[in-house]
């Protein structure tokens, strides 16, 4: 109780500690100067993040924990959280003008995806079940705003109540299971855990397991816990289901794999068949579900669950190699959903939005730098080499197959091909259909700067594939000390 | 430098002519189709210099390039050329400035993006035959879908949707299986590469499934009877140019993905499903003849022919006799030029008239002489007359078949005659009979273009016919040394296959 505070006991939080003040900051400012600094109020914020980037980036790779053991880190938690906050920086960047043509532009909503971002930052360095649930919560509640933010939208706000009620269901789950957890083995902290799993495991201790995974399923929106992604995808503004399909997913999955191998480690056999399982019906859910879509909102929102399942089958493999896997194919995913959505919130017609499959017809036509970006995009979100997609998918059911898991990664790759369909359609609408009229004028520049980013990594990755892999590799060993 | 990475330089050089028309984008789509053919002319000068260099007696892999590319999964940028694979290089940078040509006129709309899909697609082509990385390879392979796969929705006929989805997901499902076997492979082997994954020996159990899922991918590229029935369509939709690369090349990758993959990796399993590729062989070659026999619409037609020679060299390449493979091989190039050609030739009147319908023309030898004979020339390869090209492969693969299995060999004898009773029928309803329509009366002859891309094929057809011993000089030696480690079935002693014809036709 004696001890002084010393600032290296926080040091490693800094970043974290940044974004909460600049978040604070923003928020008087924007009480004060209301919604018409909404969009000075985003730039700030796109700056904030960045400021945040720069000092993670100065922060000391060795692993620490600090705040009694609530708080870790190291090179994985560093990488993911560059990950998420290089993903809410693209979201916030794409929002700006979006909310803007919308109409919707109010000073709270790049500061919600800020505090989301807090909340996803401190998820991913949750060291115990109460850090956990804390970050989860704070980002969650963020979320749920943001969904509904279009309040006088009924489908917005149908898309907030819808997220709201389900997330709390999973909430509670998660908490009963972190209460069976902490009742059979004493402690929340990950490690201590993690310990008296490996002593001996107890049918409690998995029943607390199996409740843990189902809350965090339900967040990374695997099968059967997706069935609120459709929905919310569809109701909430364009912007904001581009920011759900990069960055909270991200996160839940950094967490989840933090879960599984700092507290779980001893039971990896049982939760190897649960993530099997997910994986296994989430890839089926995006396959099959998706190819009757009309709206490209929804088709993105099963596409990204069947691209859960994928990265999935990575950590089903329970291996370093299958969460190296994991990792690239989450930084792939996010690029490739950031271009596709950068071109989604460019379909504009009489100032009107679109979302309608069919509005892309003949976009070669009519516009054609963006057609073939997205059939780029598209043709490497279904797996096609010589794309950055298809190599993201090599590698986790590479890692599959090390672990003999043959079934799964058979399943995977046949579902891949059903999923190839809605992909190669979105595809034929652009170049095969007659074009129908011109989009609006006027893509601001930043956005098609993220489009052309996109493009020009998933293009350009086949040449020199191996640093990304590597730097996900060196973050995994935090798990693997041994290899 | 350029010698030692002149297999990269042929892959590559494409891309740059596509670099070139899409970093002008002011250019006009005259210049960009000048700048598609040179590039692709160049790529074809690589080729020769490439040949000039080509040893034919080293059975090795020549042009060995090697480097690190993916190396922290052991994936390496291995390319090289073997007697197998050197002559499809070859083909596929000789037909690509021929297509090039050949859709001058005939595509006027999206100019420079059917030539910059045309380039990324030769890439891949040559890609795919060049790699000696099965990841590599498999890039390559599955890349291919890409292009292919916009020129046919795109630049295609009435029904190009339905048949370029056909196309990507027969064959994507194919190819995905083959992934995981590629996969497997590694964790069998620890490597990643050809030559030194064919050296390893895999338990048989694991042979056969391995075997399954590359047939898988294989059967579909080639097209094997019953997973065929994506080409008619395919063909049928696709643009003139478009065809003569999908016959011309692109169903040899199935043939030369067993030859490199099921027949050296998986020996045991090669044996083990003999009799049933024969059985699905001999389908092929007897019921797509009669298919072909009804057919109204002249590329279906040629389409259906495609699928029954590729039944000769499923059935030569599974025979594992030295006649049988080389057969086999000689019968996918000579294919290739030939079907190749005959895609032109409907293409020359379907440019004029707008209608591959047998019954629109006839008696055509009236007004298109040139076109008649050239056309006749092709029309004998096709049947597999002696002095053409198509003979020496059919005849070698049924000598090689005979020494396995006789009624494989008779039947599949009946589909040569097959093979010329509808390409017969189909010359003299176009040539001969009478002019029934005024407007195929009036076609004139071959331009000087068409002339000039297609005498060269013509002429190939029979110099390849008359002295056969010019390519199988360079395969025969590569054939011998894939099938030295190819175990053969215990009745089968193995000097048999070396006393052969082509070492007869060798040595001239």
């Amino acid at each position: 109780m004696t001890e002084v505070f010393m600032f290296s006991s926080i040091e490693p939080m800094v970043p974290e500690i940044f974004m909460a003040i600049a978040g604070l900051a923003l928020l008087v400012l924007g009480a004060f100067n209301g919604d018409k600094a909404a969009n000075q109020i985003g730039w700030l914020t796109a700056l904030a993040i960045t400021v945040t980037i720069a000092l993670l980036l100065q922060t000391s790779a060795q692993p620490q924990i600090v705040l009694n053991g609530l708080f870790v880190m190291d090179q994985f938690a560093g990488v993911m959280k560059l990950l998420i906050l290089l993903g809410l920086l693209v979201s916030v960047i794409l929002s700006i003008r979006y909310i803007a043509d919308e109409k919707m532009a109010r000073f709270e909503y790049p500061l919600l995806m800020l505090f989301a971002g807090l909340g996803m930052m401190i998820m991913v360095s949750a060291h115990d079940l109460l850090s956990l649930y804390m970050g989860l919560e704070l980002q969650s509640l963020a979320l749920y705003v943001l969904a509904s933010i279009r309040r006088d939208n009924a489908k917005s706000s149908e898309a907030g109540l819808k997220y709201f009620v389900l997330g709390a269901i999973s909430s509670g789950m998660l908490l009963f299971g972190a209460s069976l957890v902490y009742g059979y083995t004493g402690s929340t902290n990950f490690l201590m855990i993690g310990d008296a799993v490996a002593q001996h495991k107890e049918i409690g201790v998995l029943v607390g397991m199996v409740f843990l995974l189902a809350g965090l399923a339900f967040k990374v929106s695997a099968a059967p816990f997706h069935m609120w992604t459709p929905d919310v995808y569809e109701g909430a503004p364009t912007s904001v289901t581009a920011f759900f399909a990069m960055v909270p997913k991200v996160a839940a999955i950094a967490l989840l794999i933090r879960l599984l191998f700092s507290a779980f480690p001893g039971a990896i056999i049982q939760w190897q068949e649960i993530v099997w399982a997910l994986s296994a019906m989430s890839m089926a859910v995006g396959a099959f579900a998706a190819l009757r879509q009309e709206n490209i909102k929804r088709l993105l929102a099963y596409s990204s669950i069947g691209n859960m399942g994928f990265a999935l089958v990575g950590l089903a493999a329970g291996s370093g190699e299958g969460v190296t896997a994991v990792l690239v194919y989450l930084v792939i995913y996010m690029i490739m959903t950031a271009g596709t959505f950068g071109i989604v919130l460019s379909m504009r017609r009489n100032g009107q939005e679109l979302e309608k499959i069919s509005d892309l017809s003949g976009l070669s036509r009519t516009c054609p730098t963006s057609a073939y970006a997205l059939a780029i995009l598209m043709f490497s979100m279904s797996g096609i080499p010589p794309l950055a997609g298809f190599f993201s998918k090599f590698m986790v059911f590479q890692a599959a197959v090390a672990e003999g898991f043959y079934g799964l990664a058979v399943f995977g790759v046949l579902c891949s091909v059903v999923a190839a369909y809605y992909y190669i359609r979105i595809i034929k609408v652009m170049f095969f259909d007659e074009p129908v009229a011109m989009y609006d004028k006027g893509t601001p520049f930043a956005r098609k700067m993220i489009v052309g980013l996109s493009v020009m990594f998933i293009m350009v990755f086949v040449f020199n594939p191996s640093p990304l892999v590597d730097i996900r590799r060196d973050a995994v060993t935090v798990f693997f000390p041994h290899g | 430098m350029l010698m030692s990475h002149l297999l990269s330089l042929q892959i590559f050089l494409p891309l740059l002519g596509v670099l070139g028309i899409i970093a002008l984008p002011k250019m006009s789509d005259c210049s960009a189709r000048w700048v598609a053919l040179g590039a692709s002319l160049l790529t074809f000068a690589a080729s020769v210099v490439m040949m000039c260099g080509y040893n034919g007696s080293n059975p090795a892999y020549q042009f060995v390039e090697k480097g690190a590319w993916f190396p922290s999964l052991d994936i390496g940028y291995h390319l090289g050329v073997d007697g197998i694979s050197v002559y499809f290089v070859l083909l596929s940078t000789f037909l690509t400035p021929i297509c090039i040509i050949s859709c001058w006129h005939a595509i006027e709309k999206r100019v420079k993006e059917f030539l910059v899909a045309f380039l990324i697609l030769e890439t891949f082509m040559v890609g795919t035959f060049c790699a000696l990385d099965a990841i590599l390879f498999y890039v390559f392979f599955e890349g291919v879908l890409i292009p292919m796969f916009i020129i046919i929705g795109v630049w295609g006929g009435a029904r190009r949707v339905y048949a370029s989805f056909k196309f990507f997901l027969y064959t994507l499902l194919g190819s995905v299986l083959m992934l995981v076997a590629l996969m497997t492979l590694y964790f069998q082997t620890g490597t990643t590469d050809i030559p030194e994954m064919a050296a390893a020996n895999i338990p048989f159990n694991m042979q056969i499934w391995l075997w399954l899922a590359f047939f898988a991918s294989f059967a579909v590229k080639m097209p094997m009877w019953p997973v065929h029935t994506w080409l008619p369509d395919a063909h049928v939709e696709a643009p003139t140019a478009g065809s003569v690369i999908l016959a011309g090349v692109l169903l040899k990758m199935g043939g030369y993905g067993f030859l490199r993959f099921s027949l050296p990796i998986l020996p045991d399993a090669s044996v083990y499903f003999a009799d049933m590729v024969f059985v699905l062989s001999i389908i092929a070659i007897v019921y797509t003849a009669l298919v072909a026999l009804v057919q109204e619409d002249m590329k279906k037609l040629i389409a259906y022919s495609s699928v029954s020679h590729m039944g000769f060299v499923t059935l030569g390449i599974f025979t594992g006799t030295q006649q049988g493979v080389d057969g086999a091989m000689f019968q996918m190039l000579s294919h290739g030029i030939i079907s190749a050609a005959l895609f032109l030739c409907v293409g020359v009147v379907y440019d004029r008239l707008h209608t591959r319908e047998i019954a629109r023309y006839g008696g055509l030898v009236k007004n298109m002489p040139k076109y008649a004979t050239v056309f006749m020339i092709l029309m004998l390869g096709s049947v597999g007359l002696p002095g053409t090209s198509g003979f020496v492969g059919e005849f070698l693969t049924l000598m090689g078949s005979f020494q396995v299995n006789t009624y494989v060999a008779v039947f599949a004898t009946t589909g040569v005659v097959f093979g010329a009773a509808y390409m017969l029928v189909l010359y003299r309803k176009v040539i001969f009979g009478e002019q029934k329509n005024a407007d195929a009366a009036a076609m004139p002859d071959l331009t000087k273009a068409e002339f000039g891309y297609l005498v060269p094929l013509c002429l190939m057809v029979i110099l390849f016919g008359v002295v056969p011993g010019l390519v199988m000089k360079d395969i025969s030696p590569s054939v011998k040394k894939l099938l030295d480690r190819y175990h053969l079935p215990t009745e089968m002693p193995q000097d048999v296959a070396g006393v052969s014809v082509t070492q007869g036709v060798r040595h001239d």
